[in-house]
């Protein structure tokens, strides 16, 4: 029985090379488009590396990265074989790469269906992943002297700048570090020794934000230190206020924008996954059309392209049976080698019991 | 006697015609390209043109939308012409055109060349625009309750972050303002009363600026008050220090970046007038060689092709004569005298 067959005259079967060929070219093209969204979420992700911890969620732009070259070859010989098919000397020499060609191009598919579950299932890890490495951040902001570290200040500063984000969670994550760095703290007045002594660190602890946190679009001028002082200021409910510092932290800035970016793809990647499956599809119906003809005496004669030779279940029984008996043959063989005479006479004797030696593979 | 003569059988004339026609359709890309610069251009100083008092003038990149529009259609039409240039029958058609065409395309190279002229230019009334602009935005600044001036505040900070400057010249153009406004001003304060009494504006004035002026490369957090008295903070000194907040204006900064933007467009202008000239050369060689075929009705038949037909003075009098004839206007002999003796020799 065959799997929804159809039949094929000759010009039909050209016009499906025709088309698949087109097909393949915007194929390579999905291809390339793939890649090149791997290579853009790569940079991205790069660019904010400092504030990262590991590189956990990498693993999406490589894959991308992979499958877009990858496919980018496999269309490109799909569209070689259907140059080919129409030439019937030409094209036995495809027929043993085209079994090879199936596998692959049905493992990018997977591949990229499993980049877009990825996607989704990495988000808790890259909020870990960001969460500690804006805690190092805050924690070295005033380290401009240390070796290393000397521009983490410049980092945080820019993130926060550009994210509009400010701390970890929120602005208070400022208060529980020290971001002034000793050498410019007057270590003899006494309110800095008094804010020392407060705290169990012996740490510069204020009620301060850096300039990075200031929030362009409040109608006031930005207060940075004593926010939670309302007397320090004139009119100031640190309560109430909402437009002085930015609202947001910058894990979940960050978070947000790369889940956008990875969203924004999806559509993307789904339809380059329908294409490459449409491939697939058309492939097999060529090859077997195309096989068919040359089996064929008069090759203008119509000839059956199918997706399988048989219905689904006995294609599976088919396949489970070849590859138990490659499971057995791997069994067997070292001892049918060594007792083969006193094999025979027992096969004389009795067929049912011994396995008989498997065919050689097709 | 003809100037710069080729001679052209078929084959040449055919692959002329190719050349040019493909030459054309670079043409039209180039005219997209620059009407998309000067749209590009316009939405730029719209953008900001809040800094700049709302009184830029638009006048270059309105120069560019036009030229861009003109040089597409124009260089259509001459792709066409090219196209029907191989076709004798669909020749004839556009022969009598092809005079006037080919004095318009010249006009064309010419108003291109002026308006690459302007972009170089364009930077000194911007300079003066920008100074004045951004002295206004500076000192509303502080007006975030006025309408219509309420966002100025936010526009300032902004531009100061992503240009990296400070003030219109330079920071100390904050000290000379009042930049916080009085409802956050504590009137019964001491301090606050003795700033205002300070000077006769009863502005209230301090070394001090805004959070955006801040540099983030400084090692050190902000300075953003008290900046002259260097005894307000630990191991300072104003004198020396470079990198508390940006050094440069922004006039100098919004300038630059204006004027890197049309040098560039000025640039690509020259090169779209260049090409424009190509086009128009070739186009003139397809018609002097169809104009001169030495057996009119035989298509394959050899002919020559020429830039002018007569010389340089010689075709320029001929046009001073059309033009005495067809405006009735009298050049005074002495002038025409003049002209014949300059371009004797050429």
């Amino acid at each position: 029985m065959c799997i929804v067959p159809v039949h094929t005259e000759s010009a039909e079967a050209v016009r499906l090379a025709q088309g698949l060929w087109l097909l393949s070219w915007l194929a390579v093209m999905c291809g390339a488009f793939v890649f090149s969204l791997g290579v853009y979420l790569k940079i991205e992700l790069l660019r904010r590396a400092e504030v990262m911890e590991n590189t956990e969620i990498h693993v999406v732009p490589n894959i991308l990265l992979l499958v877009g070259l990858a496919s980018m070859g496999t269309n490109w010989m799909a569209s070689r074989v259907c140059q080919d098919s129409m030439d019937m000397s030409r094209f036995p020499r495809w027929k043993v790469l085209l079994l090879a060609w199936f596998a692959v191009a049905a493992l990018l598919c997977c591949l990229l269906v499993a980049v877009v579950v990825l996607s989704y299932a990495l988000q808790g890890r890259l909020e870990e992943s960001l969460k500690i490495g804006l805690r190092n951040g805050i924690r070295f902001y005033k380290d401009t002297d240390v070796p290393g570290r000397c521009f983490q200040k410049e980092t945080i500063d820019r993130l926060q700048i550009e994210f509009r984000c400010c701390g970890n969670n929120n602005y208070k994550d400022w208060f529980e570090v020290q971001w002034v760095s000793n050498r410019y703290l007057d270590l003899t007045s006494k309110d800095v020794k008094d804010r020392i002594r407060s705290n169990v660190d012996g740490r510069f602890l204020l009620d301060g934000v850096p300039f990075s946190c200031c929030n362009p679009a409040s109608p006031r001028p930005c207060l940075q230190y004593q926010l939670t002082d309302n007397h320090a200021h004139f009119n100031y409910e640190y309560q109430t206020e909402e437009l002085n510092l930015y609202a947001r932290g910058c894990r979940q800035a960050l978070t947000d924008y790369y889940m956008g970016l990875m969203n924004s793809t999806g559509p993307g990647v789904l339809s380059v996954i329908l294409i490459q499956i449409s491939v697939i599809v058309s492939l097999r119906y060529l090859q077997t059309a195309v096989e068919g003809a040359m089996a064929l005496e008069n090759p203008e004669d119509e000839s059956v392209g199918y997706l399988l030779e048989k219905g689904l279940k006995e294609t599976f029984e088919e396949l489970k049976a070849k590859v138990l008996d490659m499971v057995k043959l791997a069994q067997v063989d070292p001892t049918t080698s060594e007792v083969s005479p006193e094999a025979q006479e027992a096969e004389k004797g009795d067929n049912a019991t011994k396995t008989p030696s498997p065919p050689p593979a097709s | 006697m003809a100037l710069l003569t080729v001679k052209f059988d078929l084959k040449k004339r055919v692959k002329l015609a190719q050349t040019v026609w493909f030459m054309y359709w670079f043409a039209v890309m180039a005219g997209v390209l620059v009407f998309s610069m000067g749209l590009f251009f316009k939405i730029e100083l719209r953008k900001r043109s809040e800094l700049m008092d709302n009184s830029e003038s638009h006048l270059v990149p309105n120069l560019l939308i036009l030229m861009g529009l003109l040089v597409c259609a124009v260089n259509a039409l001459g792709g066409k012409i090219c196209y029907d240039s191989l076709d004798p029958s669909k020749f004839s058609r556009w022969k009598s055109l092809l005079g006037a065409f080919l004095s318009g395309c010249v006009a064309l190279n010419g108003l291109l060349l002026f308006t690459a002229l302007l972009c170089f230019l364009t930077r000194i009334p911007l300079q003066f625009t920008l100074a004045e602009g951004l002295r206004n935005a500076v000192r509303f600044y502080k007006d975030t309750d006025t309408p219509g001036r309420c966002y100025m505040k936010r526009t300032v900070d902004l531009m100061q972050m992503e240009f990296r400057c400070c003030g219109s010249r330079d920071f100390r153009d904050w000290f000379e303002i009042q930049w916080v406004s009085n409802r956050y001003l504590d009137f019964s304060a001491k301090e606050v009363k003795d700033r205002i009494g300070s000077n006769v504006d009863s502005q209230y004035l301090m070394d001090g600026v805004p959070f955006s002026c801040c540099n983030p490369s400084s090692p050190r957090p902000c300075i953003q008050f008290h900046m002259t008295n260097n005894s307000a903070h630990y191991s300072y000194d104003h004198y020396t220090e470079e990198l508390n907040v940006w050094r440069r204006g922004c006039s100098e900064a919004l300038l630059s970046y204006y004027g890197g933007m049309m040098n560039t467009i000025g640039a690509l202008v020259i090169l779209v007038t260049l090409l424009e000239v190509g086009v128009t050369i070739g186009l003139q060689y397809i018609q002097s060689s169809l104009a001169s075929l030495a057996n009119p009705e035989d298509p394959e038949s050899e002919s020559e092709g020429w830039l002018l037909e007569k010389s340089v003075s010689e075709t320029f009098t001929d046009i001073t004569a059309k033009m005495n004839v067809s405006s009735s206007f009298e050049i005074p002999a002495l002038t025409r005298v003049m002209f014949k003796g300059i371009f004797q020799d050429v």
